[in-house]
């Protein structure tokens, strides 16, 4: 039954990205963009809070698994775009960002393993590491564009994209924090000592966590750069990675509505504030220390979860 | 060959700038048992004190070279003491007994705060640093130049580094600081104030950090306020790669890694350079998580 | 010198203190008696303020110390020797007495303790540059006593003192806290689950199981009375 009805749900929100990208030339260009920004930094947050959030592994890394996706995703289109003709290009970006994400997820792959004796601090520096070792090594390789970066990217992300993708992200992370997998993260990151004493394989959750997460960042950064059709390697940077983190921690790590308000609040934010760009970064790092101490759990709290909202919104069932 | 030792002389410069900041880091994870992030931006606000400092301590001093270079230096390490202890009563005391996660990332705000923080007030293009010491040449063959700046660089280093291997290993401020880095309650046994400690190391640990501001500032005469990152993961994985907690491995550590790097870009390519260390940290957290010198420690959770 | 009144502690929602209260008279040995679990460090470690009490209070002297810092607590005289020791091991031993003596600034006076735990414990003189680390068990445990010394309190607390430690070194460390008593009138909480030997060298005896007091009075009394020494203490 539950099963049955978030399907329906993932169903109709891509039903209703199509619809809506039908129309998409008839929205404001800057306001569109802005909104798939939003669809972006929710995909990248989500899949961030799968790991930092669900699996408890703090990651500095998500900009680098981003930038393997739009990379490789770029390659892929560029060259299969100027071959073929265009029947199939409808087919071309779905492949390109499936590759891009499996990429992301194998480099997701390599981070997993040395999580397995890693931790907290340890792990957030190392995984800043790989992120900027990835971006050294993209400003290094000239068939990307090196430093100056890969243009000629063909436009093909639109609204249908980039929200059957949100869709599919928030569907797949939700489900898998309910199933048995789910369970299994809650408590790696609840109590990994006792999670092991019960036989709990801990790597093996910390492992999926990051593939995982790294699959849907990849896919998000594939989105990016087939929507604004440019890219190089400094968009990348572990700055990057930090606004992704303060989404996941403001809106509390591990809850799935409270990160993707928190995506859209932090997409706008900058934008309302243009005035003022350049207390953006100031306010930002302020509200990141002040959660901290006033309030660790985030603005929605720990037990804020998308089921619990679902069942607010269900009608409570007629009793006989 | 005269180039090797010219690579050599400027990658043991940076090196101990390096070993500067590293052993801020390995005091306070020593004490604290957390990356204080924010670290290398305190080396940062020491660069910027003596950007704004040294045009009103020359002429105070008559434009004596001695005195001005050493009164910046003191005035600088003094700024990012009190800058250092405020950060931590402020932002990391009310966590202490928090999960360490929650410090981190508290830590990587204040590490925000400061560089945008500098980057409203100080503006975010580079500034060119003051000469506070002439350089002068030493040696200049044909391969080889030699001119006092790494030569003080170094030389002040030095200094400060056995200065505070004194402090550490000979006065009972730091006996203190040792024993509550191997056990805080056997240390509040002994009559110790754990909060006094604490703030002693972080006054110890800034004052080192903004010493080393002072000297990039003089080896590469421009400060900008994102400056503190790179050299800040830098010195951090010199800690790690030393045996975090340990003071003479962060020393040896950035020694390690500013070598290494002065290497890479001097002979590989410049573009690697920022990559190198942590190639190194990813390498020897795999191998020797306990570092050079340290002993492995199980985090307890 | 030292009043505990209906003492109470807890570790979240479990009580490990329901309630205790012991006197100690100036100059006597007092000891602390009962089986593992029965709360007798958690006591000890609430007096030294490394725990926060729940309820009662605890008066030393004529001043109340309850829930006051640690650090403040060593200064108004009351040092401990901990459970497990608690050697600072990346100290030298000479180091780890100048720690007990922390809160001195009278540098003769030191140098003075410092020669009297030396005479007592010969063998810490002997090994004074090694790190505590390297010490045996039971060496460790007079460098710990040695310490808290040097803190010249007025009242020593040593917890288990005995655990641990080879059965002939017990007994020279038995002998020598009766000296310290003797010798400096010092005053002494000793918590002990080797009620036998306890019994022998202190004055007054308190006995607890599950965090409330079952039984008190002098020692040499409590040693007679075979049913206490079996239901308690855990002697057959």
């Amino acid at each position: 039954m539950k099963t049955y009805s978030s399907k329906l749900y993932l169903f109709v929100a891509i039903l209703t990205s199509l619809l809506v990208s039908f129309f998409q030339d008839e929205i404001n260009p800057y306001y569109f963009q802005i909104i798939i920004y939003i669809g972006i930094n929710i995909i990248l947050a989500t899949s961030l809070n799968l790991i930092n959030g669900f699996a408890g592994q703090f990651s500095l890394g998500h900009a680098g698994f981003m930038s393997l996706g739009a990379y490789t995703a770029s390659l892929v289109s560029s060259t299969l775009h100027a071959s073929s003709g265009n029947p199939v290009d409808i087919l071309i970006l779905p492949l390109a960002l499936l590759l891009g994400g499996a990429v992301a997820a194998l480099a997701g792959l390599l981070v997993g393993i040395p999580t397995l004796r890693l931790k907290g601090d340890y792990l957030a520096i190392t995984t800043l590491g790989f992120g900027e070792i990835i971006r050294v090594v993209i400003q290094n390789l000239n068939f990307l564009g090196g430093a100056r970066g890969f243009t000629g990217i063909p436009k093909l992300a639109n609204f249908f994209w980039v929200f059957s993708v949100v869709s599919i992200v928030v569907f797949a992370i939700s489900n898998l924090i309910n199933s048995t997998y789910g369970k299994g993260f809650l408590a790696v990151r609840d109590d990994e000592i006792a999670a092991q004493a019960m036989g709990i394989n801990t790597t093996k959750y910390k492992v999926i966590a990051f593939i995982t997460g790294a699959f849907f960042a990849g896919i998000a950064g594939g989105l990016y750069a087939h929507f604004i059709s440019y890219i190089n390697p400094q968009q990348f940077s572990f700055i990057k990675s930090i606004e992704i983190v303060v989404m996941v921690i403001i809106g509390g790590m591990g809850s799935t509505v409270g990160v993707i308000i928190a995506a859209i609040v932090l997409t706008i934010l900058p934008e309302a504030l243009r005035g003022i760009a350049e207390y953006r970064m100031v306010i930002y790092s302020l509200m990141l220390v002040v959660i901290m101490i006033s309030r660790p759990q985030g603005l929605f709290g720990k037990s804020f979860r998308l089921k619990e909202l679902v069942a607010k919104f269900r009608r409570p069932p007629m009793s006989a | 060959m005269s180039e090797l030792l010219q690579q050599i002389i400027n990658g043991i410069s940076l090196g101990s700038i390096y070993a500067l900041i590293a052993i801020g880091y390995t005091m306070v994870y020593g004490v604290l048992r957390f990356i204080n992030f924010a670290h290398g931006d305190v080396f940062m606000i020491g660069g910027f004190v003596g950007y704004y400092a040294a045009p009103h301590i020359m002429p105070l001093v008559g434009g004596s070279v001695i005195l001005a270079g050493p009164i910046v230096l003191l005035l600088a390490m003094t700024v990012c003491s009190i800058l250092g202890v405020t950060i931590e009563k402020l932002a990391y005391k009310p966590l202490r007994f928090r999960p360490k996660l929650t410090i981190l990332i508290t830590a990587i705000g204040i590490s925000l705060f400061l560089e945008f923080g500098g980057q409203l007030l100080f503006g975010p293009d580079p500034k060119s640093f003051p000469t506070l010491i002439p350089s002068t040449t030493l040696i200049d063959s044909q391969n080889l130049i030699l001119t006092t700046t790494p030569v003080i660089v170094i030389g002040t280093a030095i200094i400060l580094i056995v200065l505070l291997r004194f402090i550490v290993q000979n006065t009972k401020m730091g006996t203190a600081m040792r024993a509550v880095s191997f056990n805080q309650q056997a240390a509040s046994l002994m009559g110790i104030n754990i909060n006094t400690v604490i703030s002693f190391t972080f006054v110890l640990g800034s004052s080192l950090a903004a010493a080393g501001g002072i000297l990039y500032g003089t080896l590469y005469p421009s400060i900008n306020p994102l400056m503190g990152i790179f050299p800040g993961l830098k010195a951090f994985i010199s800690a790690v790669l030393g045996g975090i907690g340990n003071i003479p491995g962060a020393a040896l550590g950035g020694l390690i890694i500013g070598m290494t790097e002065t290497f890479v870009t001097g002979y590989l390519s410049p573009t690697y350079r920022d990559a190198i260390a942590f190639g190194i940290l990813i390498l020897i957290l795999l191998f020797k998580p306990s570092g050079i010198l340290g002993r492995y420690e199980a985090e307890k959770v | 010198m030292l009043r505990v009144q209906n003492l109470q502690v807890r570790y979240g929602a479990i009580a490990a203190v329901k309630g205790i209260s012991l006197t100690i008279e100036r100059g006597t040995i007092a000891t602390l008696l009962g089986t593992n679990g029965a709360g007798k460090t958690t006591t000890l470690r609430t007096i030294s303020g490394l725990i926060k009490a729940a309820g009662g209070t605890i008066h030393f002297g004529d001043r109340d110390i309850t829930n006051k810092p640690c650090h403040e607590i060593v200064a108004m005289g009351i040092a401990q020797a901990p459970e497990g020791r608690m050697i600072f091991s990346n100290l030298t031993v000479k180091e780890n007495l100048r720690m007990g003596a922390y809160l001195r600034k009278d540098r003769a006076e030191i140098q003075r303790d410092l020669d009297f735990a030396f005479s007592i414990f010969p063998r810490l003189k002997e090994r004074m540059k090694q790190p505590g680390g390297t010490l045996s068990g039971g060496e460790q445990q007079m460098l710990a006593i040695s310490r808290a010394l040097m803190a010249r309190p007025g009242l020593l607390m040593l917890d288990e003192p005995s655990l641990g430690i080879a059965p002939i070194l017990v007994k020279t460390i038995f002998d020598k806290i009766v000296e310290i008593n003797r010798e400096l009138g010092m005053t002494i909480l000793l918590v002990e689950q080797n009620a036998h030997l306890a019994l022998q060298i202190a004055h007054y005896a308190y006995v607890i199981e599950t965090g409330q007091m079952v039984i008190e009075g002098k020692a040499s009394e409590i040693a007679k009375n075979e049913d206490v020494r079996k239901a308690y203490l855990g002697e057959t």
